[in-house]
C-alpha cells in the first residue's frame, strides 16, 4: 500500500478505469443510463462521506440531516433570497459542519457511543424531517420544492443558478464530486486522524491517557463527514431539481445510507462506491424486470440481503472480495484484535 | 392563542395527550424488556406492529373472525414474528459488535416494509369500527383512546407482576442483571431469550391492537411509530420500564401541546429535541442507572 508513485500498475489500472468512465457520455447512451450513472456516482459521494465516520465506529444514523442541510439550505437560498447556489452551497456546509459540531460536542463528551449515539442521530435527522414539514409556509412541506429554474430549451445553461439541462454535463460534474470524495476518504485514511481513531475505537480510555484529545478527534471526523454530505446533498437538489423532506432527511433514507455502507463495505475505499453499484442497479434492474406490478420488492429483496450481509459478510461486498483476494496471494497475517 | 388555564380546549389536549402516552407507553414496554434482557435495539419493532395491525384487518374484514379472536391471532402471530426474528436474525450475532444487532434489525425493517408493499400494496386501510366517544363537561374522548390507555396501564402491571412474581420472569430478570453468571445457575440464556422475544413480540401485538382501533394501516406506519418508540424507551433509560413508562406520557404531552399551540409537526420537533438534550444532561435516561 506504501510505496506508490504514479506510475505503479494500479495507479495505471485506476486512470484507464477512469479514463473509460470520462467517455461514457460520448458513446450515445440514452438519458436515462446517463441519470443511473449519475445517481451511483452522487449517491456513491454521499455513501463515502458517511463512510468517513462510520468506519471508526461512528454509527449515525442521523445523515439525512446533514443532507437536508445541504439541499434545502441551498435552495431555500435560492428561491427565497436569490443567493446563487455558488454561495449558498458553502453556506449550507458550513451550517451542517456547525449541527455537527453541536450534536458531536456533547455526544462525545459525554461518552455517547454505539446504540445511544445511533439513537441521538436517528433523532436529529427525524427533527431535521419535521422542520421541514413545519415550515411548510417556506419550504413546501411534504410536498416538497423545486428550485426555481433558470434553464429552459433555448437556454440550457446557468452557471449562475448552477442549473444544466444536460445530463452529460451533471455526469462530468458528479464524477468530480465523487473524485473529491475519494480524494478526502484516502487523505483521512492516510493521515494520523485514522491511527487516532482507530485507536479509540478498540479502547477509548487507553488511548485518552496515551495523549490523543478523544472529543477533538471524533469532532473533526463528524465535522468532515457533516459537511461532505450537506454537499452531497446540495448536488442531487441541483441536479433532480426537486427535494421533499422523505428523500432528503428522516429515518428511511438514513437508514439507506447505513445499509448501502454496508453492502459495499465501509472499510475500503471504493466499498461505498460499490454499495451505491449494488443497491441503485437492483432497484432499477427490478423496476426494469417487473415494471410497478411489484412494487416493493427492491425493498424487500434489499432487506433480505442486508441481513444476510451483516450475518455472513459483514466486511462487505468489496471488503469480502479484497480480502479473499488477499488471502490467496499473501502468507496469512495475523489481523489485530481477532 | 392566549394561555389561559381554565380553556377547556386546552384540558382536553392534556388529556388526550395521557391518553396518547399509554399508548407510547404499551408500545415502548416490548421493545424494552428486549433491550433489558437481550441487549438488543429492535430497529423493526414497529413493522413488527404494523404487520399484527395487518393481521388483525385481515381476520376481521376479510374472513369475519369476531373482533377478539383476531385481536388474539394478532398478538400470537406477532409473538412467533419475534421468536422467528430472534431464532434466525438476532442469535447468529449475539456475540458480534452490538451495533450489528441494531443494523441487522434494521435490514428486517426495510424488509417487512418491502414485502407488506408487495402483498397489500400503499394502500390505506381502516378497520372500520368505532367505538363512539366519551362525554365530559364540554370535552369529548373516543373510547378507543381510553381503552388503549386502559389496556396499556392493565398490561404494564401484568407485565411486572410476571416478572416479579413467577418462576420464568424471575430468570428473565436474572439474566438481564448478569448474563454470565446466570448460566452456571442452570438458567439456559438461549431458552430465556428466545421466551423474551415471544414475550416482547406478544406485547407488539398488544400494540397492534390498540393501534388498528387509532389509525389507519399502511406498510410505512412503522417509520411513524419507530423513532418515537426508541426515543419513549431510551429517554426512560434503556430496559427500565418505569422509566420508560413515564417518558411515554412526557413525549405525549410534548405532542399533544405543541399540536394544540402550533401543527402537531412542532410537538414532534419539540419532543426530540427535549430528548437530545436529555441524553447530554441524563444520557442514562431519567431513571435508568448507566453502568
Amino acid at each position: 500500500m506504501g510505496s506508490s508513485s504514479f506510475l505503479t500498475g494500479t495507479n495505471a489500472f485506476k486512470g484507464v478505469l477512469l479514463a473509460a468512465l470520462l467517455t461514457l457520455p460520448l458513446l450515445g447512451f440514452s438519458d436515462y443510463v446517463l441519470h443511473i450513472a449519475i445517481s451511483i456516482l452522487l449517491w456513491a459521494f454521499v455513501y463515502t462521506s458517511w463512510s468517513i465516520m462510520g468506519r471508526f465506529g461512528l454509527v449515525s444514523l442521523g445523515h439525512g440531516a446533514f443532507l437536508g442541510i445541504g439541499a434545502y439550505g441551498t435552495t431555500m437560498l435560492w428561491n427565497h433570497y436569490g443567493l446563487t447556489p455558488w454561495v449558498g452551497i458553502p453556506i449550507s456546509i458550513v451550517l451542517s459542519g456547525i449541527l455537527g459540531l453541536l450534536i458531536g460536542l456533547p455526544c462525545f463528551r459525554f461518552k455517547i457511543t454505539g446504540h445511544y449515539f445511533a439513537l441521538v442521530t436517528l433523532a436529529l435527522t427525524e427533527v431535521a424531517r419535521l422542520l421541514i414539514v413545519a415550515l411548510r409556509d417556506h419550504t413546501g412541506g411534504s410536498l416538497g420544492v423545486t428550485p426555481v429554474g433558470m434553464v429552459s430549451p433555448e437556454n440550457p445553461v446557468s452557471f449562475y443558478a448552477l442549473q444544466f439541462a444536460s445530463k452529460s454535463v451533471w455526469f462530468y460534474i458528479v464524477v468530480g464530486v465523487w473524485l473529491v470524495g475519494l480524494l478526502i476518504w484516502r487523505a483521512v485514511d492516510r493521515s494520523m486522524l485514522r491511527y487516532a481513531m482507530e485507536a479509540i475505537s478498540q479502547e477509548e480510555d487507553a488511548s485518552a491517557s496515551v495523549g490523543i484529545n478523544v472529543t477533538r478527534t471524533k469532532l473533526t471526523v463528524t465535522v468532515i463527514s457533516a459537511a461532505m454530505t450537506a454537499f452531497g446533498g446540495a448536488v442531487y437538489g441541483q441536479y433532480q431539481q426537486y427535494i421533499n423532506p422523505e428523500t432528503v432527511s428522516g429515518i428511511a433514507i438514513s437508514l439507506q445510507i447505513v445499509f448501502a455502507v454496508i453492502a459495499g463495505g465501509m472499510f475500503v475505499q471504493l466499498g461505498p462506491t460499490v454499495g451505491a453499484v449494488i443497491t441503485i442497479l437492483l432497484g432499477e434492474g427490478l423496476r426494469l424486470g417487473f415494471g410497478n406490478q411489484f412494487h416493493g420488492l427492491d425493498v424487500t429483496i434489499y432487506g433480505l440481503m442486508l441481513i444476510l450481509f451483516i450475518i455472513y459478510m459483514p466486511r462487505g461486498v468489496l471488503g469480502k472480495a479484497i480480502d479473499a483476494f488477499a488471502a490467496r496471494t499473501a502468507p496469512p497475517r495475523v489481523q489485530p484484535g481477532e | 392563542m392566549e394561555f389561559s388555564l381554565t380553556d377547556p380546549f386546552l384540558w382536553e389536549t392534556v388529556i388526550q395527550g395521557l391518553l396518547f402516552g399509554g399508548v407510547l407507553a404499551l408500545l415502548s414496554l416490548g421493545l424494552n424488556i428486549i433491550f433489558g434482557v437481550i441487549d438488543v435495539v429492535w430497529i423493526c419493532y414497529a413493522e413488527l406492529i404494523m404487520l399484527g395491525m395487518y393481521t388483525i384487518f385481515f381476520l376481521y374484514t376479510e374472513y369475519g373472525f369476531p373482533l377478539p379472536v383476531a385481536f388474539a391471532a394478532g398478538i400470537v402471530v406477532v409473538a412467533i414474528l419475534g421468536t422467528v426474528l430472534h431464532y434466525l436474525v438476532i442469535r447468529p450475532i449475539l456475540h458480534t459488535e452490538p451495533i450489528n444487532q441494531l443494523l441487522v434489525t434494521g435490514g428486517v425493517l426495510f424488509f417487512l416494509q418491502g414485502l407488506a408493499t408487495m402483498l397489500f400494496s400503499v394502500e390505506f386501510r381502516n378497520l372500520g369500527v368505532s367505538f363512539g366517544s366519551f362525554e365530559a363537561g364540554n370535552m369529548f374522548f373516543p373510547v378507543s383512546r381510553i381503552l388503549a390507555f386502559v389496556v396499556s396501564l392493565v398490561a404494564v402491571v401484568g407485565l411486572w407482576v410476571f416478572l416479579k412474581k413467577t418462576y420464568l420472569g424471575t430468570a428473565i430478570r436474572a439474566i438481564s442483571q448478569d448474563r454470565d453468571v446466570m448460566p452456571l445457575m442452570g438458567v439456559s440464556p438461549a431458552k430465556i431469550y428466545l421466551v423474551t422475544s415471544a414475550l416482547g413480540g406478544g406485547l407488539a401485538g398488544l400494540g397492534a391492537c390498540l393501534l388498528v382501533m387509532l389509525y389507519d394501516i399502511h406498510p410505512a406506519i412503522g417509520l411513524t411509530f419507530g423513532p418515537i418508540t426508541f426515543m419513549v424507551c431510551v429517554l426512560g433509560g434503556l430496559g427500565n420500564m418505569i422509566g420508560g413508562f413515564i417518558a411515554a406520557f412526557i413525549f405525549a404531552e410534548f405532542i399533544a401541546l405543541g399540536g394544540f399551540y402550533a401543527e402537531v409537526e412542532w410537538g414532534y420537533v419539540l419532543a426530540f429535541v427535549f430528548f437530545i438534550v436529555m441524553m447530554f444532561i441524563r444520557p442514562q435516561g431519567i431513571l435508568g442507572s448507566r453502568n
